[in-house]
């Protein structure tokens, strides 16, 4: 993957590229990269343990039933079964919303029923199908329009809508639309994507004594803690979560899940340690999904292009239950991506019979992003503006949701620039039309609430003889490379090699707070705490070498395994070590609070082209240029690979992903890797990262913000705009199918332009 | 023994393992269950995904779709048998040099692929390499990076930083 980097683009101050604290340790690969590549990376789903079990769950083949009976009887007879759980002896542990761990009435085609331990797979297997259960199916809802139609059948309580819906205006939207001298009024849709990130949800439970270890696939091993022990009726201490490698998460795995709880309990029954891995048809069934949405957006615009009222009513499918973690905000990027002084949000929450949805990288943005910057596209074609040109007459330099000044209020404005000049964006020349292929381009822009960072968040550093230092957080590295920005970090504080340093993560049992892998958080939570450590660290490393060289600890300076003085004396830190004998130097650097005055966002704006088969319906991703404000950037290889998966999603999730739930059983047809199409090899454009290097010093002591979640927010949104460039149709329904594609360009011209069809 | 099992001989990464296996076992589970060698990862199941690819007589093969007493006569390569001692496999160095992975769990499998490409074909095309890896899923969407790890292995591709000026 190409990255550029121009000297303007690195530092606020945009001077001189040689002043990069990160330049050295920048190229270096992954300090994982070794055990990544040898298969030697432990996985949750690698962890053998002696005497271990393997476990299997039991689901519900009904979207909603009521459970008459179940005879497990069989099941616990067959040789080499440990234990059986269903609502009958398992604890009964309260679960979602009202609902419990084993619920006597099941609402989704996937819900837990039960689960077995058994010596081996094929033998768990067995005992599940020889669980006899009786059900007495219910009507169910599979579709928001159903769900809310009236006299449907509620899934909880009385009326499917959860709660209320969550209203968020500013200034005067009705006069906004009468001053409006141009309005794009439509219905956005989209799909349920699925994670399915490639190592499944699930664990390894031990339990020694009271005391129980989760070896676990997950994006909190502090969070999964606390949730366990609660669930479980235990004190916190009791739990230790160990993630030590995860195979992906994407979000769905910020949660306690009920299989973990149910790994423990089978564990606990079988007095034996449990291997509760998902096989893929239940990762696909039961651990969350992007919620679909319905989104009815009207945006009003003088001649000029300046907007004078957003509005949207928002719908979103939670599915069966409420799982919670990050909330969905499709609604948030309304509120802040462009300067307005009238908009109104209503953003509803309706549940059906489907599998519960969990944030999904960028949850909610990457919905309400393609239905605004959609609109903005049309609304510029509409007014004969460039649509670069259009969102720079309405550059919000503030936060207009919290009434602040942004950190870095003008990176968006050079995320603009700098894609737009990479991209060739005002040079384009379209290719001849020849044969059936058009090209056409697109842009959308983002920002992102998350990114920022925020306490708690704590690690520890300490001088390990003979002379190396130690870094430890309890914050897991999800894949996106924590482990090695980390150490940099940590490195370029101390100003050490980074040899000379090691990192533990991913263990609750380090006890110190950390953030889970969500809000692209981590680096910009943790970075400024390592400063802390580093700081009282070096001056105390400073102080004891101070007292063997009888020099002013003023006049010594920390380098690479050593403490050098201005007089040219020297102190190895192994030979402080030994002179430290039995005492340790160790620190805890603490995240301290973001500023209130100011806001913190991340930002940026993708360019792409797209070549549409009008005779196959087909679409191809050409090209696309990113470029995003993720602060100073600590490791430009893990940058660029963030921003690489993040547009990759971006096109599945615009192009071919999407659950197919039958519209009569409510069974997911496609709950495999061959049917849910998710990009391949062959699916790849050429990517160009246009990286800017802007130190957000405003934002916290490092300078550094996330990057984990943007790159996916825009591409639907360009690939939507590049499409309509390219052949004259507008599309309002992710994701954009062959099918879908064929029947837009078969039809009128002007059916191509205006058609806005509710999707059934 | 129980009258179920077959003794069987598997020779993996050079080595001959004695085993009593039930006939329906896969390679995959025998692999990791049976023999510890967990590189080789379960994702799909179902030979959709490639992350279980192992190398039988050179050839990348989902070990997943393959049941484990049909190839006694095999000589089965997984990741773990790449590299010697100490020393990685320059197909293996490539993927760390082009950061051609994030979360690594479809890591082995594409390593794997491309590694059993390059061994027939030394000197393999862009369409070549896509072909290979075509089996092969990523969902952290790392293809760019993978390829271009592929062309190094390859000697297409120095390996040097990509970062460069932009003069545009």
């Amino acid at each position: 993957m190409q990255t550029l980097v121009r000297p303007s683009d690195t530092h606020a101050s945009g001077s001189d590229p040689g002043l990069d604290p990160y330049h050295a340790t920048s190229a270096a690969g992954r300090i994982e990269g070794p055990d990544k590549v040898s298969g030697r990376a432990r996985y949750s789903a690698d962890v053998r343990l002696p005497g271990m079990l393997w476990a299997k769950i039991l689901r519900s083949p009904h979207a909603h039933a009521r459970i008459h009976d179940i005879d497990t009887g069989a099941a616990a007879a067959l040789p080499g079964v440990h234990a059986v759980l269903c609502y009958r002896n398992a604890p009964d542990i309260p679960w979602y919303d009202h609902g419990r761990l084993f619920d006597r009435t099941v609402r989704f085609a996937g819900d837990e029923v039960a689960a077995v331990a058994a010596d081996s797979e094929a033998t768990a297997e067995e005992a599940l199908r020889a669980i006899r259960v009786t059900y007495e199916p219910l009507p169910c809802v599979l579709d928001m329009a159903s769900a809310l139609a009236p006299g449907a059948p509620a899934i909880h309580g009385t009326s499917n809508r959860a709660g209320d819906p969550a209203i968020e205006q500013r200034g005067n939207p009705r006069r906004g639309l009468r001053e409006a001298e141009l309005i794009i009024d439509r219905v956005y849709t989209t799909q349920v994507a699925l994670h399915n990130a490639l190592e499944p949800h699930g664990c390894v439970a031990l339990w020694q004594d009271e005391r129980l270890t989760l070896y676990a696939s997950t994006q909190g091993v502090n969070t999964l803690r606390c949730e366990v022990a609660d669930k479980l009726s235990i004190p916190e201490r009791q739990v230790r979560v160990v993630t030590e490698h995860m195979g992906g998460g994407f979000g769905a795995k910020q949660v306690a899940w009920k299989h973990d709880v149910i790994a423990a309990l089978l564990a606990r029954e079988s007095a034996r340690p449990v291997h509760l891995m998902l096989d893929r048809h239940a990762e696909n069934l039961a651990t969350g999904n992007r919620n679909a949405t319905r989104q009815h957006l009207r945006i009003g615009a003088k001649r000029d292009g300046t907007l004078t009222t957003i509005t949207a009513r928002i719908e979103i499918q939670i599915g069966a239950y409420r799982a919670g973690g990050e909330t969905s905000s499709v609604d948030g990027i309304y509120h802040s991506l462009y300067a307005c002084r009238n908009v109104r949000t209503e953003q509803a929450v309706v549940y059906t019979n489907t599998g519960p949805a969990v944030a999904f990288r960028a949850p909610g943005y990457v919905e309400g992003n393609f239905a605004l910057e959609s609109a903005l596209d049309e609304l510029a074609r509409a007014l004969n503006i460039d649509p670069i040109e259009l969102r720079l007459r309405n550059y919000a330099e503030t936060d207009q949701r919290r009434r602040k000044p942004y950190t870095s209020p003008d990176s968006l404005r050079r995320t603009y620039a700098r894609v737009s000049e990479a991209f060739g964006w005002r040079r384009y020349v379209r290719s001849v039309d020849s044969g059936p292929k058009r090209r056409g381009i697109g842009f959308a822009a983002h920002d992102w609430v998350g990114g920022g960072g925020s306490p708690p968040g704590k690690v520890r550093l300490t001088l390990v003889p003979p002379g190396r230092f130690r870094l430890e957080s309890a914050a897991q590295d999800i894949g996106t490379g924590t482990r090695t920005a980390l150490a940099q970090v940590c490195a370029q504080a101390l100003g050490v090699d980074i040899a000379t340093l090691d990192i533990a993560l991913g263990d609750s049992n380090l006890q110190l707070a950390s953030p889970t892998s969500a809000g692209s958080a981590t680096l910009a939570t943790l970075a400024p705490a390592i400063h802390g450590a580093a700081d009282q660290v070096r001056k105390r490393v400073l102080q004891a070498a101070a007292e063997l060289l009888l020099e002013p600890a003023q006049a010594l300076e920390l380098r690479t395994g050593r403490v050098v003085a201005n007089s040219g004396r020297e102190l190895s830190l192994r030979s402080l070590c030994e002179h430290l004998g039995r005492r340790t130097i160790t620190a805890i650097g603490k995240r301290a609070a973001n500023r209130r005055s100011q806001s913190i966002r991340t930002c940026g704006a993708q360019c792409v082209e797209v070549e549409v088969d009008i005779e196959t319906g087909e679409v191809r991703v050409v090209r696309v240029v990113a470029s995003h404000d993720c602060g100073r950037i600590v490791n430009r290889h893990l940058v660029a690979s963030q921003v690489m998966g993040g547009v990759m999603q971006g096109i599945g999730f615009a192009l071919t992903e999407a659950r197919v739930v039958d519209p009569r059983s409510g069974v997911v047809l496609n709950a495999n890797l061959e049917d849910y199409k998710l990009p391949t090899v062959a699916d790849t454009p050429v990517i160009i990262h246009a990286a800017l290097d802007l130190a957000d010093t405003e934002a916290n002591v490092a300078g550094v913000k996330g990057i984990g979640e943007p790159p996916i927010i825009p591409t639907a949104a360009a690939i939507a705009n590049a499409i309509f460039d390219a052949v004259g149709v507008r599309l309002y329904n992710t994701p954009f199918s062959v099918c879908g594609m064929l029947e837009k360009l078969s039809g009128p011209p002007h059916a191509r332009m205006c058609d806005n069809d509710e999707p059934r | 023994m129980d009258s179920g099992l077959l003794r069987v001989q598997l020779s993996v990464n050079g080595q001959r393992h004695a085993l009593a296996l039930e006939p329906r076992r896969v390679l995959l589970d025998v692999l990791r269950d049976d023999l510890g060698l967990t590189g080789a990862k379960k994702v799909c199941d179902m030979g959709n995904c490639g992350a279980c690819t192992v190398l039988v007589d050179g050839r990348p093969m989902y070990s997943c779709l393959m049941l484990a007493l049909d190839w006694r006569e095999a000589a089965i390569t997984t990741i773990e048998g790449l590299g010697e001692p100490g020393q990685l496999d320059p197909v293996q160095q490539a993927f760390i040099t082009a950061d051609a992975y994030q979360c690594g769990f479809c890591t082995p499998g594409q390593i794997m692929s491309v590694k059993g490409l390059l061994d027939t074909t030394p000197e393999p095309t862009d369409a070549q390499i896509m072909r290979a890896l075509s089996g092969n899923l990523c969902r952290c969407g790392a293809y760019g990076n993978i390829m271009r790890a592929a062309r190094i292995a390859a000697g297409r591709d120095p390996g040097t930083d990509e970062t460069g000026s932009d003069t545009a």
